[in-house]
């Protein structure tokens, strides 16, 4: 028996004592259910962040939005314009510093598809209150098959620092009572 | 033995409390490597303190642009500064030292300390004068001072030529014979760390080179979703440097305190060598949530890599406490199940460091990073208060605890000194310990209600909007607040007993007669 700072005389690979055996055989065995886990339940969760996902260019990506912005635009809240945009559309979030442009008016029960890019640095999407992130990276558009599930007023916080005004960076996304109100959430 | 050898013998030392030699250049390294990190450790206190009175949202102390600032300081201080300084020293330590050989290319391995210095000192001036308010992670667009990125850049290439003379120095130990028999499984630990210091370090050129380059304005800006992907190459990786450190440094304190013993050595090393193989792929649960990477890459990385380095963690979770029970039973304390634990030298700080270290490490730090780490529950964790909660129970609890713990072991073998305030020393590990338990997990809870981490101001004054979180933030934040208080406090104290200890301490007791 010797400590870790002795150097070992002669052969060393022997067989272990019998609990240390048990210990890796168990640990293995769990760290294989962990593993199983990872690709099972991404098939059968349903609980996956899968956007669609395409390289954008970030001046084109905010112009998309402004033209969304005036395309669909029903008021204006706080200097941030106010959409709503029909059933089953394309809908576009943009963060710029240190705003989320627009605020969103969607519809309980209706898909859409939610983009969310940036024009400038990185910025984070925080929904509040049921706290779910997705990383917003410029020249990457992240496009989000989402079915608002409640109506309620939500809030989208900025969580990945983006200058001396990140923490002033928060929108907003209205969900009004839909035309069926479905179980779902986000697919 | 040859006449270099012979020569060479006379520059050791003997150290009285472990009988190992020490080298003097490797000694006079580790001893600056250890001055250098204390110093970091300074800076990024001093920024802990305004950082936790900020956050505390009922007290919100600094304005907006020293939060920030002292945020960039804080990460940079002591995730690259004082770890890795310390770690440099650990190398010194568990080469030249253990192997009782020497520093090959002395005069190299002090320009590579001075590389170091002066880079740090160079991101450090950048950091408090302004120049670089992008936080630890400097995703561009955010941009720095060239200097900022140079500095890190002359840092790491420091780094790695010492990571560089430590293989050298176990290729001269083995070519002159100065040990029999395998590297001891504490170097063996050290190499691990130093392979994965390697892969972690190119990573780091492969993304500062450009980014200063951009800084200066010759190239363009590095795509930010690549820089993404090669910076948390750096920037995980290295807390695997961290991981396979402190697990070293755990059976070296084992060692120490109370001759644990090394079960099966076979085990062991293959549980070092599982984080070599594995423990990079680990960076990919930083990208869950990012757009610029498909699923199977996301699952891929982060299923099976991953968990056969929590496979490896789990194996030495299990090794170094029963090594420690063999050991203790082998010194007497054979008495029933537990009579090895409470006779424990629970008073001897090295020995309570490490066993805080191994405890929050494994069962916060670990189960928080592997909950984390898959796709689907990433969603709800992505940079909440869950991510600093985890990574300061791994990092702080862990490895910078664990660092301590060894920290009172190096002032009688290195420095010669005995450790002053004793008394103060004795409840150090706990004070900090029992600090970080608090802060890491109400750091967790907040960030489970959606607490943004890396944020000002929660409270949302002077936004657009108005958010109401859970009454249970406030609550959390406070205790966290104070945890993280008792534990900066903590690591003044630790500061204090070293640095007075090291200038003003007694000199240990037959050091002046041993070896020379």
């Amino acid at each position: 028996m010797h400590t870790g700072i002795v150097s070992p005389k002669g052969v060393w690979w022997v067989k272990a004592p019998k609990a240390e055996r048990i210990w890796v055989m168990i640990a293995f065995a769990w760290c294989m259910v962990l593993f199983a886990m990872m690709p099972l339940w991404h098939y059968r969760g349903g609980q996956n962040p899968s956007g669609i996902r395409h390289k954008v260019d970030p001046e084109a990506y905010e112009a998309r939005t402004l033209e969304f912005v005036e395309q669909y635009r029903v008021g204006e809240e706080s200097g941030i314009a106010v959409v709503a945009p029909p059933p089953g559309s394309d809908i576009y979030m943009l963060g710029k510093m240190w705003q989320w442009i627009p605020v969103l008016k969607l519809q309980a029960g209706v898909s859409y598809t939610l983009h969310l890019s940036s024009s400038d640095v990185n910025h984070g999407f925080n929904l509040f209150p049921p706290n779910i992130n997705f990383q917003v990276v410029p020249g990457y558009d992240y496009a989000l098959r989402i079915t608002p599930n409640e109506p309620g007023d939500y809030k989208v916080v900025c969580n990945e620092f983006c200058g001396i005004g990140h923490h002033l960076m928060l929108g907003r996304i209205i969900v009004e009572e839909g035309p069926v109100v479905a179980a779902g959430g986000i697919q | 033995m040859n006449t270099t050898v012979a020569a060479l013998a006379a520059r050791f030392r003997t150290c009285p409390t472990t009988g190992l030699r020490v080298n003097s250049t490797a000694e006079h390294l580790i001893r600056l490597n250890a001055v250098f990190a204390i110093l970091a450790m300074v800076a990024g206190v001093i920024a802990a303190f305004g950082l936790v009175l900020t956050r505390w949202q009922a007290v919100h102390l600094l304005e907006a642009v020293w939060y920030y600032r002292l945020l960039t300081v804080h990460g940079v201080s002591m995730l690259i500064f004082f770890i890795i300084f310390f770690e440099m020293a650990v190398l010194y330590f568990a080469g030249p030292v253990l192997l009782n050989s020497r520093v090959p290319m002395p005069k190299l391995a002090w320009a590579a300390f001075i590389l170091m210095a002066v880079g740090a000192v160079m991101v450090e001036v950048q950091m408090w004068t302004g120049k670089a308010d992008v936080l630890f992670t400097s995703y561009p667009p955010l941009r720095a001072h060239p200097n900022y990125y140079l500095g890190i850049i002359f840092f790491a290439v420091g780094a790695l030529v010492v990571v560089g003379l430590f293989f050298a120095s176990l290729v001269v130990a083995k070519r002159e014979e100065t040990y029999g028999g395998s590297v001891p499984l504490v170097t063996y630990g050290a190499i691990a760390a130093a392979v994965i210091a390697v892969i972690t370090l190119l990573h780091g050129a492969a993304i500062y080179v450009p980014t200063w380059t951009w800084a200066m304005g010759w190239t363009a800006m590095p795509d930010p979703q690549v820089y993404r992907l090669i910076w948390w190459g750096l920037g995980h990786s290295s807390q695997q440097i961290n991981v396979a450190a402190m697990v070293a440094v755990w059976y070296l304190l084992g060692a120490l305190t109370v001759g644990a013993v090394v079960l099966n050595e076979k085990i062991s090393r293959a549980a070092f060598f599982l984080y070599v193989l594995f423990i990079s792929m680990a960076s990919a649960h930083h990208l869950l949530v990012d757009p610029g990477f498909g699923s199977g890459w996301k699952i891929w990385n982060t299923s099976y890599a991953m968990y056969l380095a929590v496979l490896a963690s789990m194996i030495h979770g299990f090794t170094v406490p029963a090594g420690i029970e063999v050991g203790q039973r082998l010194r007497g304390f054979t008495k029933g199940m537990f009579e090895w634990l409470r006779k424990a030298p629970w008073g001897d700080p090295g020995f309570s460091a490490m066993i805080l270290s191994i405890i929050i490490f494994g069962f916060i730090g670990g189960i928080t990073g592997v909950t984390f780490g898959t796709e689907q529950i990433n969603i709800i964790a992505h940079n909440t208060l869950r991510v600093p909660g985890h990574f300061h129970a791994t990092v702080v609890a862990g490895t910078a605890l664990a660092f301590m713990g060894v920290t009172y072991y190096v002032i009688p073998l290195v420095f010669q000194k005995q450790v002053a305030f004793w008394p103060l020393a004795r409840i150090q590990p706990y004070l900090f310990g029992g600090g970080m338990v608090l802060f890491t997990m109400s750091m967790t809870f907040a960030g489970t209600f959606g607490v943004p981490r890396r944020h000002y101001d929660i409270s949302f004054t002077g936004a657009p909007f108005d958010i109401q979180y859970n009454a249970a933030v406030d609550l959390l934040l406070g205790i966290m607040g104070i945890g993280g208080l008792i534990a900066a406090t903590a690591v003044v104290l630790y500061i204090l007993i070293a640095v007075w200890s090291v200038f003003f301490g007694k000199p240990m007791p037959q050091a002046a007669t041993a070896g020379e």
